[in-house]
């Protein structure tokens, strides 16, 4: 299990920082390489590329073999994962809602026959 | 019978790169109601845990200073989960902490809302706060109950691809 619980680690971690978040930002809308990107931020090259290998550690990023650009390519699926994750927690806490549902609804008619 | 069906789906808001969920409900029965179902332990036990796995109740003192523990789970895999009932404000607001024993580094900090609408319903909110993004991010992946060894397994099955 230490394995699993430490790569979902280095992708949270990877997306804790705010500069990297709006690097994966940037490359939801196409590919981009690393002079693009640095221009946008106030930063090096330098530490713009360290901020790659983090997200390229985490598997969230992947760059081509294309020597001359080596665009940068965000893997969409590592955050359809997430999309499905909150799908999930959302539907089980409405299956326990739909049983709270059920108490409320038998506690009602019941009272009611007592009442009667 | 029931012709509460024009309840509204638990909505959650789990916005990125802040540590808290909101889940927001909307229930066919007055807070003091929908309150004690959250509160006594009989019919807390009744709801809360999914039908196919089994439901542990430990410990329960559901009064502000109070703490809990319980456990659920399937065969030999059985989740642990504890908390302290941090403030018990009847019939409107419960404040606790949230830990999963196998990650018991990891606290949520759970407020839950109960305000009252008009016919005699109520709108539950339940925001759940962890300590930081990541450990926010990992309670969703987690979808703390069946789903956290799944969840790892997916996305190590994913990671592996390449």
């Amino acid at each position: 299990m230490a394995q699993p619980d430490d790569r979902l680690s280095r992708v949270f971690s990877a997306l804790a920082d705010p500069t990297r978040r709006d690097i994966v930002a940037r490359l939801s809308n196409g590919d981009a390489t690393l002079s693009e990107l640095g221009s946008s931020y106030d930063v090096s090259l330098q530490a713009v590329s360290k901020h790659l290998k983090v997200l390229e550690d985490a598997g969230l990023v992947s760059r081509s073999r294309d020597a001359q650009r080596r665009p940068v390519h965000l893997e969409a699926e590592v955050f359809d994962l997430m999309t499905k994750w909150i799908e999930r927690y959302r539907q089980q806490a409405e299956e326990r809602y739909q049983r709270l549902d059920r108490l409320l609804d038998d506690q009602e008619s019941t009272s009611e026959r007592g009442a009667s | 019978m029931s012709t509460s069906t024009t309840n509204p789906e638990t909505t959650i808001d789990a916005p990125a790169g802040v540590p808290w969920i909101d889940l927001t409900r909307e229930f066919d029965a007055p807070p003091e109601r929908v309150f004690r179902a959250h509160v006594e332990p009989e019919l807390f036990a009744r709801w809360i845990g999914p039908r196919d796995l089994t439901f542990r109740l430990d410990e329960w003192d559901a009064r502000t200073g109070g703490r809990w523990a319980y456990a659920s789970g399937r065969g030999d895999e059985v989740y642990e989960f504890y908390g302290s009932f941090h403030e018990i404000r009847e019939n409107e607001r419960i404040v606790q902490t949230f830990t999963f024993r196998g990650a018991p580094d990891a606290v949520a900090l759970e407020i839950a809302t109960f305000e009252a609408l008009p016919g005699g319903r109520t709108r539950l909110v339940n925001r759940s706060i962890g300590s930081s993004v990541e450990e926010r991010d990992a309670m969703v992946a987690s979808g703390m109950e069946s789903g956290i060894i799944a969840g790892y397994e997916k996305l190590d099955a994913l990671l592996a691809e390449d």
